[in-house]
């Protein structure tokens, strides 16, 4: 059994209690455990079921790379599922399950499946549920989706806050073990800027375990004197609990931060994700030790070696009593010493190289512990835990030499560089056949924008197994980062580290190496997702030859851990199996993040009120108080309708649009936007940029105007006033003002630069009403201040002058068709001005109108709208409007591709009016059909409704469309079939329903 | 007309781990022109009593102030009442010269944000670099404020003015209180 240990325990501190609960059993901790290190004490070996088999999985690392201690965390609004029990700190209050089990932790009843191994081999789901088709969807997938998935998805909204910090830095060096506090020394010292970041909440990372000494002292002693060093830096920042999650082009990395998860509730963010620029990268992310493979290797208490130790030396915690150490290499022995010290049974090291001489093993056999060599471990007893191993020769086919009974299974196939970061953005690797892993290849290092490298690799991360080698590669590391980042040269020297000397270690893939079909399918390569030597030798001989191909047909690597144990093993196998070598068959992808961060991290601040920005207009607070119902248009909020008590949308919106045409509305038109365009060549450019003529527009005047983009698509329309000589404001619709004002610029700055022109988009400058309706002259001659008649202001000109006390420019133009003065006054002004308006207005039968009633009204004046009658194939010509078309100018965005002959053929889908024969309403984007069929053999459509209302003035259905050769079809009657299968007949119309002679705007 | 006038935020205040306040109705007039010519360097000297802020810079006088926007533009910070006149000056300064000159006081909206943590919380929301190397009292940068564009200057150290446009200030001074809640210190910045 696994418990807490009577002395020992470096992070944890023996005073204080941690109480927590697991699967609902309470259970307790000391401060500084981790959630596995807390389970192991209370002898919880078992801590999950397998993905696809339900197998019994116990924990099998002691950091990031754990794949099978995965936990349901938290309740509520802080649940999260699949949180690595190694990686999650203690706390008291933590509530925990495991996952993937039904109905018990120790009962599993899809454990069944495990029987079933044979029958679900690799690409299972691929082969067995592609026919018949129609059963996926309804009948395989909704089932296996039930059985499968790791954990389960958070039902309420998240509870914590999460934010970004950006920074930018110099050097930045992911890792916080001797090798990154070394670099960060050597490049201190240079004097340039440095961030340190080291995902756990200690520095030093395995260095304090598997000892040696640096500079004479203990690695942990020496590790807390460099700290203190580093700190006082003023050009250093350090922190803890922050992962190097990825590197991006550009020196660009994410770090994620986990700033609460260890004291929730105390009012902190969650998790803060680190967008950092750094001239140049240190990735000094340490080694991951990886497993053997051999039968029955993911059996509950079979452990990496240095795990083990891990638990023994950092938190007090033995695994087991009696602990078998199989290995390939001389480091595992550490954890054979680790052991003993704690008093510990260590009943024999198999090691599968023959011949054993380093000092390692000979320090073993001098403490009296038996060494096998040319040994491995045929078979693992026990199911729920280990309770021995069989012995075999490794260059056998499996003959059980002897049993030995143990608790513990602690093995050890090498060291694999952690790569990840430094392959995220193009880093290349090379096979090191002595260590039998991949490192990365310093030439063929991540460039930046320069072609030069901005990643450096450092010390175990680069391959360095040995402490000395390690801190000597970190700290030119270091120094060579820094030098590049503009660090100035310095002299200092790398510590002296003195540790034990190992022997080669001797690569194994298999064991033992002659395995039969029965036991390699025991031999677990990818614990997480239930991926065995088999499937992958099946994968092989069914010609997955690219290990892309074969992880995605076998799982393996997928999932949370995206292989970190299981990568090397899995593709040495699969190179096997296709006769070729590791680094012909290469690697998967390593993509960002390192280990999969919190999507809150991932929105930071932005969610709720900050989801989005909301544009508000300086008569939001008063929409929003007097019934608004919103629409957004853009970012912006306008008021579709203000809906009053007792009334439907739809009624507010008759009721405007009658009160407007019959007495006065108020429209808040101040989003729509508002370009200064000006200069000696402002009227030159605008003939460029609108289809009809605006440089003989004269000052005071207003014009309509149409604007293409090169390819004779209508883009926007809009009113121009031309203010002087010089100057003209452009006004665009709401949605359009960003996008052309940035239109303009782009043809200023990329084609016409000698032109002399600046523009400036003073939307936001200006609050703007449109005061409507016959009686809008008598509002405003009521407020005084200016000659607002017919004489002084005629229609389609506009005036500066006084509204009351209000500074304003009016214009007299018309989306409605009646009697209708827009109105500029400062935006700062634009509530006062609102409020007298209102006031004032009275009398006069003054009520604000929405959007809709907007849209109902021009609907009605057979005015477009663009996004409704336009769709970006759509050119104006198509629309009617070939009176805003110059035919005088030689030239105009758009004027050459409205040439082309496919937008001059007669047979385009033109604008007309449709009225419904009954007098009901059109489906909006309803196709008009006719009888036969196209190319394709589909019903023929020949036309589609744009805009469609009830028209409260004409009291009926009122539409638009675009139909085939529309303008030749006047008073025919089409079809508009609907989806509930009735068609509604609708005779073509001249889209003017309301005042054709337009006597009602311009009196 | 000022009395008429009400700034976008209507003097909001929020004190976490910076000072964040509505600065109130500020002039401010927008200029594009040649920077490099005689003429417009001595109509801005005229109108403002400033020299020109070089690239990236922000200077002050007592009551008027040049923040640099772009190699051929400048927005010049002036008491909001002044604004209008300002603006009619530099037009006529600048007669026969191509240039833009335009009061566009309430087209924006001015924050500012102090204090200990003031660089902290800048650079939850910002990309550009807040470090004291990098941004010192006197220089401006224009940049983003997490979705939307701002232009931040920094008139004395461990105080900044920010703008950004009216439509938005609700959602600039929401997400600057956001960052700035306590317990959300990130401690890395020294002012």
């Amino acid at each position: 059994m696994s418990k807490r240990l009577a002395t020992g325990g470096r992070l944890i501190d023996r005073k204080r209690a941690v109480n927590f609960t697991f699967n609902g059993k309470q259970l307790r901790g000391q401060a500084g455990d981790t959630l596995a290190s807390a389970l192991l004490a209370n002898d919880q070996m078992m801590m999950g079921r397998s993905f696809k088999y339900h197998r019994p999985r116990g924990v099998v690392a002691s950091g990031a790379e754990e794949p099978n201690a995965l936990m349901n965390m938290g309740e509520g609004g802080q649940f999260e599922p699949n949180q690595r029990a190694t990686t999650t700190e203690l706390y008291e209050g933590l509530t925990a399950t495991s996952q993937n089990h039904w109905p018990s932790l120790e009962f599993d009843v899809g454990a069944v499946n495990s029987k079933l191994a044979r029958f679900l081999p690799a690409g299972f789901y691929y082969k067995m549920f592609i026919h018949p088709r129609p059963l996926w969807k309804h009948v395989y997938e909704p089932f296996i989706r039930r059985s499968a998935g790791l954990g389960k998805a958070p039902v309420e909204r998240d509870a914590d806050r999460y934010e970004h910090f950006h920074v930018h830095t110099d050097v930045l060096i992911v890792g916080g073990g001797v090798a990154g506090l070394q670099a960060a020394r050597a490049a201190a010292a240079s004097g340039v800027s440095v961030l340190l970041i080291e995902q756990t909440a200690h520095w030093g990372g395995r260095a304090p375990v598997d000892g040696g000494t640096i500079d004479g002292k203990d690695p942990a002693r020496w590790v807390d004197e460099v700290i203190a060093e580093l700190s006082a830096l003023p050009n250093v920042k350090l922190r803890l609990r922050t992962m190097g999650s990825g590197v991006y082009d550009h020196g660009y990395a994410l770090g994620y931060e986990r700033v609460a998860d260890h004291t929730p509730g105390d009012g902190r963010p969650r998790h803060r994700l680190w967008k950092i620029r750094a001239k140049q990268i240190v990735t000094a992310t340490g080694a991951i030790e990886r497993p053997l493979s051999f039968a029955g290797n993911d059996v509950p208490g079979v452990m990496l070696a240095s795990a083990v130790r891990d638990y023994v030396a950092n938190w007090g915690v033995s695994p087991g009593d009696r602990t078998v150490i199989v290995t390939n290499n001389d480091d595992a022995y550490r954890t054979a010493f680790a052991l003993k010290a704690a008093g510990l049974e260590v009943p024999v090291v198999v090691d599968a190289r023959a011949g054993l001489e380093g000092p390692l093993p000979e320090q073993a056999r001098a403490m009296g512990i038996r060494v096998e060599a040319g040994k491995g471990i045929a078979f693992v007893k026990g199911s729920r835990r280990v309770t021995g191993v069989a012995l075999t020769p490794q260059a056998g086919e499996g003959a059980t030499l002897e049993d030995v009974p143990c608790d513990v299974v602690a093995m050890s196939g090498g060291w694999s560089p952690v790569v990840h970061l430094w392959s995220h953005c193009g880093g290349k690797l090379n096979w090191d056949d002595a260590q039998a892993c991949f490192r990365p290849d310093p030439a063929r290092a991540p460039t930046g924008a320069d072609g030069a490298a901005f990643v450096v690799a450092a010390g175990a991360a680069n391959g360095h197994g040995m402490l000395d080698a390690t801190l000597r590669d970190a700290h030119a590391a270091g120094k060579a980062a820094a030098r590049s980042a503009g660090g100035k040269t310095h002299r200092k020297a790398a510590p002296k580290a003195d540790a034990v000397a190992e022997g080669p270690m001797a690569p194994v893939w298999m064991m033992p190496q002659g395995a039969d079909q029965k036991l390699r399918a025991k031999m677990w390569l990818d614990y997480q997702n239930d991926v065995k030597v088999t499937d992958v030798q099946l994968a092989a001989q069914e010609g997955y030859e690219s290990v892309e191909h074969a992880k995605r047909y076998t799982t393996l690597g997928m999932a949370t851990d995206q292989g970190k144990l299981s990568n090397i093993n899995g593709l040495a196998v699969l190179s096997k199996a296709l006769g070729e070598d590791i680094p012909q068959v290469g690697t998967t992808t390593f993509r960002p993040p390192y280990t999969p961060i919190s999507m809150g991290a991932i929105a930071g601040e932005a969610r709720a009120e900050l989801f989005q920005p909301i544009r508000k207009t300086p008569m939001h607070d008063w929409h929003e108080a007097n019934g608004a119902h919103w629409e957004p248009v853009g970012q912006w909020r306008r008021p579709y309708a203000f809906v009053r008590d007792g009334e439907q949308v739809a009624d507010a919106v008759q009721r405007e649009v009658k009160n407007t045409r019959q007495a006065l509305g108020l429209l808040d038109a101040s989003t729509l936007g508002k370009i200064i365009v000006k200069g000696p060549d402002a009227g030159r450019f605008l003939d460029m940029m609108y289809t009809n003529m605006m440089s003989s527009l004269k000052p005071g005047r207003c014009r309509y105007g149409l604007m293409c983009n090169e390819n004779g698509f209508l883009i926007d329309d809009g009113v121009v006033a031309r203010i002087d000589d010089d100057t003209f404001l452009c006004h665009t619709t709401t949605g359009g003002a960003d996008r052309i004002h940035g239109h303009m610029e782009e043809w200023l700055q990329t084609e016409w630069w000698d032109w002399k022109v600046y523009t400036a988009n003073v939307t936001e400058q200006y609050a703007q009403v449109a005061v409507v309706g016959p009686n809008a002259r008598k509002l405003l001659e009521k407020l005084g201040g200016m000659d607002v008649s017919k004489e002084a202001l005629p229609f389609m000109a506009w005036a500066d002058g006084q509204i009351g006390n209000f500074k304003a420019r009016v214009y007299r133009i018309s989306f409605s068709g009646e009697l209708s003065y827009e109105i500029a006054v400062p935006a700062s002004q634009g509530r006062a001005f609102w409020d007298t308006l209102l006031a004032a207005g009275e009398e006069f039968g003054a009520m604000p109108y929405g959007t809709e009633a907007l849209h109902v009204m021009r609907a009605e004046k057979g005015f477009i709208m663009i996004g409704d009658e336009t769709d970006g194939t759509v050119i104006p010509q198509d629309l009617g409007l070939h009176w805003a078309i110059s035919k005088k100018k030689t030239d105009f965005l758009g004027k050459r591709a409205q040439e082309r002959p496919d937008m001059a053929r007669s047979d385009r889908w033109q604008l007309v009016g449709l009225e419904t024969i009954d007098g009901c309403v059109l489906p909006d984007g309803a196709y008009i059909a006719e009888d036969g069929h196209n190319a394709l053999g589909q019903r023929k459509m020949v036309g589609r409704v744009t805009s469609t209302y009830f028209s409260p003035t004409l009291e009926r259905g009122i539409a638009m469309g675009l139909l085939e050769r529309g303008s030749e079809r006047m008073e025919e009657v089409i079809e508009v079939p609907t989806l509930g299968g009735v068609t509604i007949p609708a005779r073509v119309c001249d889209p003017v329903f309301y005042d054709k002679e337009g006597k009602k705007q311009d009196v | 007309m000022s009395e008429l006038a009400t700034s976008a935020l209507s003097g909001a205040q929020f004190n976490g781990l910076a000072l964040i306040e509505d600065a109130g109705l500020c002039g401010m007039i927008s200029l594009r022109g040649d920077l490099a010519a005689a003429a417009v360097k001595k109509a801005v000297k005229a109108a403002t009593g400033l020299q020109l802020p070089n690239t990236l810079e922000y200077v002050a006088g007592e009551a008027n102030a040049i923040a640099w926007f772009s190699p051929d533009e400048l927005l010049i910070l002036t008491p909001y009442d002044e604004a209008e006149a300002m603006t009619a000056s530099l037009s006529g300064l600048l007669a026969g010269k191509h240039h833009l000159v335009l009061n566009v006081s309430d087209a924006r909206a001015l924050i500012r944000v102090s204090g200990r943590a003031l660089a902290d919380v800048l650079a939850k929301l910002t990309p550009m670099d807040v470090s004291a190397s990098a941004f010192g009292p006197g220089t401006c940068r224009r940049t983003r404020l997490a979705q939307i564009p701002v232009a931040m200057w920094m008139p004395a150290a461990g105080r900044v003015e920010l703008v950004c446009f009216r439509s938005v200030s609700g959602y600039a001074f929401e997400a600057l209180k956001t960052c700035a809640y306590p317990g959300s210190d990130v401690k890395h910045h020294t002012l």
